[in-house]
């Protein structure tokens, strides 16, 4: 029971740190990204390559994740996705879809097909048993750190300037410009940052769910219903949303209710459940603002 | 200007707009013509013609009620598995496994379904709807995997047998008249959606899609005019997977999965959102890219969809109607 | 420009016409084809490349003339997609008018071919497909890989004889998993075992904890896995996660799990592991050895796994047929002279079973073990002639 819910919690983690920054990307801009887990791929195979071409440590490519995808991010944005903030939700899915599908041959071409496997460093191999329950260590850093992340996003966002400009520009965009912050500055930034987030959180799951060219489609849907149940006003809506979803999908995998002598397997539907019954009573999200307008 | 001068003029507007033009009946012959010059690629255009239909049908939805739906498959795959278990039902003897009755059956319960679904996909703005859109095609894919006493689960849909069109023509191995067939239906589908886009309904919900405050202030029922145009497209879709599980008589999983659901997306925007034509359009450029691609590089025809995708966007408004429109001015403006 | 454009499109519209009829009229008649519709892109796309690499490699060695005939090979891509899968077949038959059909990555794209089988007349040689039912579903279905009952069941006799008494089993949700679990649990009630529970994972899902969690629980003497070539890295990574050896849980599997192709990703956590199945690389023949350097030789990063000496036997099955009949292309004939044609392969001494069409082979129980650097599956104990057990079973009844 303890277990599933701490495999429930680092899920759930890993699921924020993935989704975060398109929650915030979405918010600002309301721009749809659906290209958000090509960059999580990204930063999970740079993991990979530094790992098995050169020989370094997880902890490397953690880092090492990060930096790149934000930089990949940020020429993107400035280069690309700035000419599709006028368009249309539609022609912005459209131009994500075939980011992730180019995105999705290339790491085919030049990775192959086959999932990658990353070997999690000695330190954190095996589980700590604790007696009454065992504890994988790598789950545990997982955890630590995600949690010392979420921490680290939201005094940043609450506490310095540049947090409250954001915070601004995410409540109201015009207005925020008419104040003479630089709202296309703060987005770049923002964009930048949460890319890296994704690298980072690719980084991280590579070794807990296999990796392969297939990823950003795959998670993209798990994206999307982080979203949509935690709203994108914050950063908490997400995290408490992220964390909900780890610990139902793996308890409804875990428990199969029998009725009638018949196993019902529910572990399929729990998340979309949820997400359908929340967006049906509080179709701002769970965690998200009704809209003041 | 008198009020009944406008009155006529709009009347003339309208039908001017009800109009077929040369273009329109040209394309119309030129697809029954395929069947004769190309009897080799029967096959795919009858997967063509299918997939013209499922584009019609979220076109319906997307570009004329601007619902934005990223689970459209949903109705896809049910009219399949609608159809394919009557066909199954029927062991091949009419009536029950007549593919034309099936066509209808399939229509009803997606349409009925349809029109379920439509009260909870109204609620909530874009992402909203494409969330709920998007998380009840999951669950009928989870759904239709679970049932594997009905839908043959992760195998298939074994022993689908339609019996002649009508009792009268087979489905040959050549997929000639399986192509014909669903291009008939297509047509009259199409016709009948063509009507409804003109008639002072479709009009209803263009001026939803424009404005729905507005729309509501002059008196038109928007919820109930966008629950019955999401009920249409549900049924639309449902006889496109209901053409698919006939004619190729086997309905697996994949019917049900996302991919489905975006590639006709992709198709329809890809095409040219609300213009019928640009469904029919988008998916013959879909298919004959996929085919042109796929044959060149088996394994990276999706690196080349995705960067026309792209390009797409960047340098073109309105899709691939949008590209000749933009061409035709063009000519027109380098002629004077 | 607008009329040169036109004019532009016209001429391709008409060489076009022109491509797609010649074919028809250029045949040549001492020309035979073969359309192998594989999985090149999507989940399964690893199936379809190391079925095409033993092919190529095939062609290579023992050329391209059988039965005094040329034999062409076309391959094809269905992305793992059934209705593509059926249209390709259908369009290779009535367009390129070949002599037989093969391929088939997964189980219900070999069903949706069956039709097509059926009607034309073709043979379907299936070269990767699983499940015990495909060669029932039409008379010209001829298998050269496996079934997994046929690979299940000398494992489940292996744990019995190695005093396991209570198991637990965790498969991927769809036929060739149920039909693992069904002949392991079958097999473990008959030999006085006992089944504590049957876990079933969905098939695209790459989270396996809660699953693994709930076996762990249950304290069985061992947990049998199966999952499909392609997902056995990401499983066994977890199931190492969880740590089964500290509680004295043996953890065995069909070798879809230790796939040759992904096994020296997987490092050494996997070493010990027992599993059963039909071909391993470091199968020791003659044979094999040359195979196995053919192969590598020509595809430098890989390895060969059982989804290629599916194929490559698919071919030698095919070249076979044709040898017999002397060129006769009739799919009644070639199926008839495919039926008990037996031969030695790179896995061993194999034989189409008359009676069903399904492949009668040798079953090896495996350990994972380091050599030379790598990690191979060393077979230790070989179970003869393993012919499909569940249609064995309905014909001894």
């Amino acid at each position: 029971m303890l277990t599933i819910l701490f495999d429930g919690l680092a899920y759930g983690m890993l699921l924020f740190v993935l989704a975060v920054g398109l929650s915030i990307t979405l918010g600002l801009m309301n721009f749809i990204n659906l290209a958000h887990g090509a960059f999580a791929m990204a930063g999970g195979y740079i993991a990979v390559v530094m790992m098995q071409r050169f020989g370094l440590s997880l902890f490397w490519g953690l880092p090492a994740a990060f930096v790149i995808c934000a930089i990949v991010g940020a020429v993107l944005e400035r280069t690309l996705y700035v000419r599709l903030y006028d368009k249309s939700h539609l022609e912005q899915v459209m131009f994500t879809i075939g980011l992730v599908f180019m995105s999705m041959a290339a790491v085919d071409y030049f990775m192959g097909a086959s999932p990658q496997i990353v070997d999690v460093p000695k330190i954190l191999d095996g589980n700590l048993e604790l007696g009454f329950v065992s504890i994988n260590k790598y789950r545990l850093f997982v955890i630590v750190f995600c949690a010392l992340l979420t921490v680290v996003l939201q005094l940043g966002l609450s506490k310095t300037r540049f947090g409250s400009r954001l915070r601004a520009a995410v409540d109201d965009a015009r207005v925020a410009r008419g104040l003479g912050i630089d709202v296309t500055k703060i987005f770049a930034l923002t964009f930048a940052f949460g890319s890296g987030l994704a690298g980072l959180g690719g980084a991280l799951g590579a070794a807990i769910f296999s990796l392969d060219p297939q990823f950003p489609l795959k998670f993209m849907i798990y994206f999307l219903v982080v979203i949509a149940v935690g709203g994108t006003s914050t950063i908490t809506g997400p995290f408490f949303a992220s964390i909900l979803l780890g610990v139902a999908d793996v308890a409804g995998k875990y428990y199969t209710p029998e009725i009638g002598g018949h196993k019902i397997e529910i572990g399929g539907f729990v998340i979309y459940t949820i997400m359908v019954l929340v967006l049906i009573f509080r179709p701002q999200g769970l965690f998200g603002r009704a809209p003041g307008k | 200007m008198s009020t009944g001068r406008r009155t006529s003029q709009a009347m003339s507007w309208f039908a001017n707009r009800a109009r077929w033009r040369w273009p329109e009946i040209a394309l119309w012959i030129a697809a029954y013509a395929l069947v004769i010059l190309f009897p080799s690629r029967a096959l795919l255009f009858n997967e063509v013609a299918i997939l013209a239909l499922f584009a019609v049908s979220l076109d319906i939805v997307l570009g004329y009620a601007g619902i934005v739906s990223l689970g459209h498959g949903a109705f896809f795959g049910l009219g399949a598995y609608a159809a394919g278990l009557l066909a199954k039902a029927g062991a091949g003897v009419a009536p029950l496994s007549d593919p034309t009755l099936g066509l209808l059956f399939a229509a009803l319960v997606c349409g009925f379904v349809g029109y379920i679904t439509s009260f909870l996909v109204l609620r909530g703005a874009d992402l909203t709807r494409l969330m709920v859109t998007l998380g009840v095609a999951l669950i009928f894919a989870e759904l239709a995997n679970r049932m594997a006493w009905l839908t043959g689960g992760a195998d298939g849909l074994q022993g689908v047998a339609p019996s002649k069109i009508l009792g009268l023509f087979d489905f040959d191995l050549y997929g000639r008249n399986a192509y014909l067939y669903s291009l008939t239906v297509l047509f009259l589908l199409f016709v009948l959606a063509r009507k409804i886009v003109q008639s002072p309904y479709g009009l209803s919900l263009r001026a939803i899609k424009g404005n729905a405050l507005r729309a509501r202030a002059i008196g038109i029922p928007v919820n109930r005019r966008l629950n019955a145009a999401y009920t249409l497209g549900a049924a639309y879709a449902g006889v496109a997977g209901a053409l698919l599980a006939q004619t190729t008589s086997f309905v697996s999983l994949d019917v049900l999965e996302f991919h489905r659901s975006a590639d006709v997306m992709l198709i329809v925007i890809f095409g040219g959102v609300g213009t019928l034509y640009g469904a029919i359009v988008g998916a013959a450029a879909y298919k004959a890219m996929y085919d042109i691609l796929a044959a060149a590089t088996p394994q990276y025809w999706q690196f080349w969809l995705g960067l026309a995708l792209v390009l797409l966007v960047l340098f073109v408004r309105g899709g691939i109607l949008g590209l000749v429109a933009e061409v035709r001015r063009r000519i027109a403006g380098h002629g004077k | 420009m607008f009329d040169r454009l036109t004019r532009r499109q016209t001429i391709a519209a008409f060489t076009l016409a022109a491509t797609a009829l010649t074919p028809l009229a250029a045949r040549a008649e001492d020309t035979v084809k073969i359309g192998v519709i594989l999985p090149m892109t999507g989940p399964s796309a690893s199936t379809g490349r190391e079925i095409e690499a033993a092919i190529k490699l095939f062609q290579a060695q023992k050329g391209d003339k059988a039965g005094g005939k040329k034999v062409e090979v076309i391959i094809k891509d269905d992305t793992g997609v059934a209705d593509i899968t059926k249209r390709l077949a259908q369009e290779l038959v009535v367009n390129d008018h070949v002599a037989a059909i093969a391929g088939f990555g997964l189980t219900p794209l070999a069903l949706a071919a069956a039709p097509i089988a059926t009607q034309a007349k073709v043979p379907e040689i299936v070269m990767a497909a699983g499940t015990a039912i495909i060669t029932e579903a039409s008379p010209y279905i001829v298998r050269t890989s496996f079934t997994l009952p046929q690979n299940t069941m000398p494992i489940a006799q292996w744990a019995l004889k190695n005093g396991v008494k209570k198991v637990v089993t965790l498969v991927s949700d769809y036929g060739p998993g149920i039909d693992a679990e069904k002949t392991f649990v079958e097999t473990i009630k008959a030999g006085g075992g006992q089944v504590l529970d049957s876990l079933r994972a969905p098939l695209k899902n790459p989270e396996f904890a809660p699953f693994l969690q709930k076996a762990k629980d249950l304290k069985p003497d061992a947990l049998f896995l199966f999952v499909p070539s392609g997902f056995g890295a990401a499983l066994m990574k977890q199931v190492v996660e969880r740590g089964f050896a500290a509680d004295n849980i043996k953890v065995i599997a069909t070798g879809d799990v230790t796939d040759d192709e992904q096994l020296n990703n997987m490092g050494d956590s996997v070493l010990g592991m027992i599993t059963s199945h039909n071909y391993s690389a470091d199968h020791d023949s003659p044979e094999n050895k040359a195979y196995v350097a053919a192969f590598e030789k020509a595809n430098p990063n890989m390895r060969p796994n059982f989804m290629s000496v599916g194929g490559y036997d698919g071919m030698a099955l095919f070249y076979g047929a044709l040898d017999k009949t002397k060129g006769d292309t009739d799919g009644t004939k070639l199926v008839d002279a495919m039926k008990g044609m037996a031969w030695t392969s790179p896995r061993g001494p194999i034989s189409i079973d008359p009676a069903t069409r399904d492949v009668v082979q040798n079953v090896y129980i495996r350990k994972v073990e380091r050599k030379n650097g790598q990690l191979y599956n060393v077979e230790f104990e070989t179970v003869p002639n393993v012919k499909d057990p569940f249609k064995a079973a309905k014909a001894g009844k």
